[in-house]
C-alpha cells in the first residue's frame, strides 16, 4: 500500500475553519460595538482585554508546539519523529498569532487606554512608589522591544527547525550524516529552548499578562503559564495527530504515540497544579496585603465559580479521567480530554486577565469565547495549510524506526 | 506445598524466542514464565500475561494515605489540640495538602513494594533459586508447566524444534518457604536431569 503521505486539506475543514474565523470576527465586531466603542476606559478595556487574553493564550499554545519539538529534540526522545510534520505545522501558526498579538500589545501599551497597564501612562507611574521602581523593568521601550525580539526570535527560530526538518527530506543519510544532522538539531534546539527560558518561562508572562496587576508580582507566574500553555499545547498536538489518524493518514503513528501523549497531558496537568498551588499557598500562608489582593476577587469575590471551575477542569478532569492506562489509549477519550483542557486553560488564562480590569463583576463570557472560536479557526487554517505543504512522514529522519516500533 | 514439574528451555536469540512462544502457546502448552535478563518490549502481550493490577492496588494505597493524613490532621487541629497559628482558621486546608500529598506518596511507594514483594514472592529470608541461572546473565528462559495432559517428552522434545537449547525437566515447589542460599540444602525432592 502506498503511503498517504501528502495532505489533503478535506473541504468540511476548510469551511469549518472559515466559520469559525468569522465567528471570531463577529465577535470582535459585536464586542468593540457594545464595549470597545463607548466612551466609558473600563467599557474599552473590556474589549482590549479579550483580544489580549485570546491572542495571548493561543500564540503560547502554538508556541508550546515549538518547544515540544526542541525539548525532544535535546532529550534524544524518538517517539515523536513519526508525528513530528504535525508538530511543526502547528508551530509555523507562531508568526501569524505572533503578527497579531504583537498588534494588539502595541495597541493596548501605546493606546490612550491605561486601564489594563496602569504602567504604562506617565501620570500614574509619577504618582505611584511601587511603579516608578518598577519602571526600569515595566516601560514602554522595554517592552516593545522585548516583545519584537521575543515574536520575531521564536518565529525565525521555529522556521529555522522546519527547514532542517524538511531539508533531509529526499536525501537518505548515511549514518554519518545522520549523526551530523541530529547534533545542528540539538544546537538549534539548544538555542531555542535559551530563548525560550528567557521568554515564556520568565520576562513574557510578567511583561504580558502579569503587568495587568503591575502592583501585585508573583515569581512563580511564568512557571505556572507556561505550565498552563504547555498542557494545552500537547492537547492541540494530540486533536490534530487523532484528525489525520481518522482522516487515514499518519499509518505509522497509533495508539502508543497517542498513550504517550496522554501521559504528557497527565503529567502536565498535575506539574500545573503543583505550581498553581506553590503559588497560591505561600500566598495565602504569608497572608500580606499586597500579594493577597491578586486572589481576593478570584477566591473570594465575583470570580470564584470561575476559580473553581480552572481547578476542576485542568486538575481533577485529567487526575482521575487519564490517570489509567486505557482512556489514554482511547482515541475518544483522549479528544474529549484534549477539548476540555484547551477549554479549561483557557478559562485560565481568563482568570488571570479580566480580574484586573472588571474585579466586581464576571464580564458576560460568551463574545470572549466566540474570538477564542475565532482564533481556533485561525489555527486550524495555518495548520492545514503548513501540513499540505510537507510530506507527512520525515521519512529520513534518523529516529523514525525507533518510532514506528515505539511501544510503551 | 505442591511441586510442580516444568520443561525448561534456553534461547540463545531473542529473534528465536517470539516466534517459540508463538508456536508453543498455539500447541496448546501452558508457558510458566518466561526468565530474561533485561525487559523486553512486547514479550509479556506474546505471552498473554494479564495486565498487572499492581498501579490499582497503588491507587488504593494513594488515597488511603490521602484519607488518613487529612482525617488525622482534621481531627488534631480542630477537635483534639486546636492551635491559633497566625490568626489562621483552624481548618486550614492549603497548609495540610503537602503533607496530604507526602502520606500519598509514602502510602502507596511503601504498599506498591510490598504488594510487589507478595506477587513475586519475594521476602528477606525466602529462598528463591532459578531454572537456569543464565536467564540473569545473557539468554532467555521459558518455563512449560506440565500438567495432567501433557506428556513431558513430546513437550521437551517440541521446545528443542523451536530452537531451544539446554531442555531439562525441573521440579519446583510452590509457594513461600524460608531458607539460605546454602547449595548443599536442596529444599525439594530433587530429580533434575540435563537432556540435550
Amino acid at each position: 500500500m502506498a503511503l498517504r503521505d501528502q495532505f489533503v486539506i478535506p473541504k468540511r475543514y476548510t469551511t469549518i475553519s472559515f466559520a469559525l474565523m468569522a465567528i471570531g470576527i463577529i465577535s470582535i465586531l459585536v464586542l468593540f460595538f457594545t464595549s470597545g466603542m463607548k466612551s466609558d476606559e473600563y467599557e474599552q478595556a473590556r474589549f482590549w482585554a479579550s483580544l489580549l487574553q485570546n491572542s495571548i493564550y493561543f500564540l503560547l499554545v502554538v508556541n508550546a508546539a515549538m518547544f515540544f519539538i526542541c525539548a525532544t529534540t535535546l532529550a534524544w526522545a524518538g517517539f515523536q519523529v513519526a508525528f513530528k510534520r504535525v508538530t511543526e505545522a502547528i508551530s509555523a501558526c507562531v508568526p501569524v498569532i505572533g503578527v497579531i498579538s504583537f498588534i494588539i500589545l502595541m495597541a493596548i501599551a501605546f493606546g490612550g487606554n491605561h486601564v489594563i497597564y496602569h504602567w504604562s501612562s506617565d501620570a500614574i507611574v509619577k504618582n505611584d512608589a511601587i511603579l516608578s521602581h518598577k519602571a526600569g523593568f515595566l516601560n514602554k521601550p522595554f517592552f516593545t522591544i522585548w516583545t519584537i525580539i521575543t515574536i520575531a526570535g521564536w518565529s525565525w527560530l521555529g522556521w529555522k527547525m522546519r527547514q532542517l526538518s524538511r531539508s533531509i527530506d529526499d536525501t537518505p543519510l548515511t549514518v554519518e550524516e545522520g549523526k551530523r544532522f541530529i547534533w545542528k538539531n540539538t544546537v538549534w534546539a539548544a538555542i531555542y529552548i535559551v530563548l525560550f527560558a528567557l521568554t515564556v518561562m520568565s520576562s513574557i508572562p510578567w511583561l504580558w499578562i502579569m503587568s495587568i496587576n503591575a502592583h501585585w508580582y508573583s515569581t512563580m507566574f511564568s512557571w505556572y503559564t507556561f505550565a498552563s500553555t504547555f498542557v494545552a499545547g500537547i492537547a492541540l498536538i494530540t486533536l490534530f495527530v487523532i484528525f489525520l489518524k481518522n482522516n487515514g493518514y499518519l499509518e505509522y503513528t497509533n495508539r502508543e504515540h497517542i498513550h504517550d501523549l496522554g501521559k504528557f497531558i497527565f503529567a502536565f496537568s498535575i506539574f500545573w497544579t503543583y505550581l498553581w498551588f506553590a503559588q497560591f499557598m505561600l500566598i495565602w500562608y504569608a497572608n500580606m496585603p499586597e500579594e493577597t489582593i491578586y486572589f481576593k476577587p478570584r477566591l473570594q469575590g465575583a470570580y470564584r465559580g470561575l476559580f473553581w471551575l480552572n481547578l476542576i477542569i485542568n486538575f481533577l478532569a485529567p487526575l482521575l479521567l487519564l490517570m489509567k492506562r486505557d482512556p489514554k489509549r482511547n482515541y475518544g477519550t483522549m479528544t474529549m480530554m484534549s477539548v476540555l483542557i484547551l477549554f479549561g486553560h483557557w478559562i485560565d488564562f481568563y482568570q488571570m486577565v479580566f480580574p484586573g480590569i472588571s474585579v466586581d463583576k464576571v464580564p458576560f463570557m460568551l463574545f470572549d469565547f466566540g474570538i477564542g472560536l475565532g482564533f481556533v479557526g485561525l489555527i486550524m487554517f495555518v495548520t492545514g495549510r503548513a501540513l499540505t505543504k510537507a510530506p507527512l512522514l520525515a521519512r529520513n529522519h534518523p529516529f523514525l524506526k525507533e518510532s514506528i516500533i515505539h511501544h510503551t | 506445598m505442591a511441586v510442580k514439574k516444568f520443561v525448561v528451555g534456553n534461547f540463545y536469540d531473542e529473534q528465536v524466542l517470539f516466534p517459540a512462544v508463538k508456536q508453543v502457546r498455539k500447541a496448546g502448552y501452558k508457558i510458566h514464565d518466561v526468565y530474561t535478563p533485561f525487559p523486553i518490549h512486547g514479550l509479556d502481550a506474546a505471552i498473554g500475561l494479564r495486565e498487572t493490577s499492581l498501579h490499582t492496588a497503588g491507587f488504593i494505597y494513594g488515597i488511603t494515605g490521602t484519607t488518613v493524613a487529612f482525617s488525622f490532621i482534621t481531627w488534631v487541629f480542630t477537635t483534639d489540640w486546636p492551635l491559633d497559628i497566625g490568626g489562621k482558621p483552624f481548618f486550614a486546608l492549603p497548609a495540610w495538602i503537602p503533607i496530604m500529598f507526602e502520606l500519598t506518596v509514602l502510602f502507596s511507594a511503601v504498599g506498591m513494594t510490598m504488594t510487589f514483594c507478595y506477587l513475586c514472592q519475594l521476602m528477606p529470608f525466602v529462598r528463591k533459586d532459578h531454572f537456569n541461572p543464565r536467564s540473569t546473565d545473557d539468554t532467555f528462559v521459558m518455563a512449560i508447566e506440565c500438567t495432567d495432559r501433557t506428556n513431558e517428552v513430546e513437550a521437551l522434545n517440541f521446545l528443542q524444534s523451536q530452537g531451544a537449547q539446554d531442555v531439562t525437566i525441573q521440579y519446583r515447589e510452590t509457594g513461600w518457604w524460608l531458607g539460605t542460599y546454602d547449595k548443599e540444602k536442596k529444599p525439594f525432592e530433587s530429580n533434575i536431569q540435563a537432556i540435550g
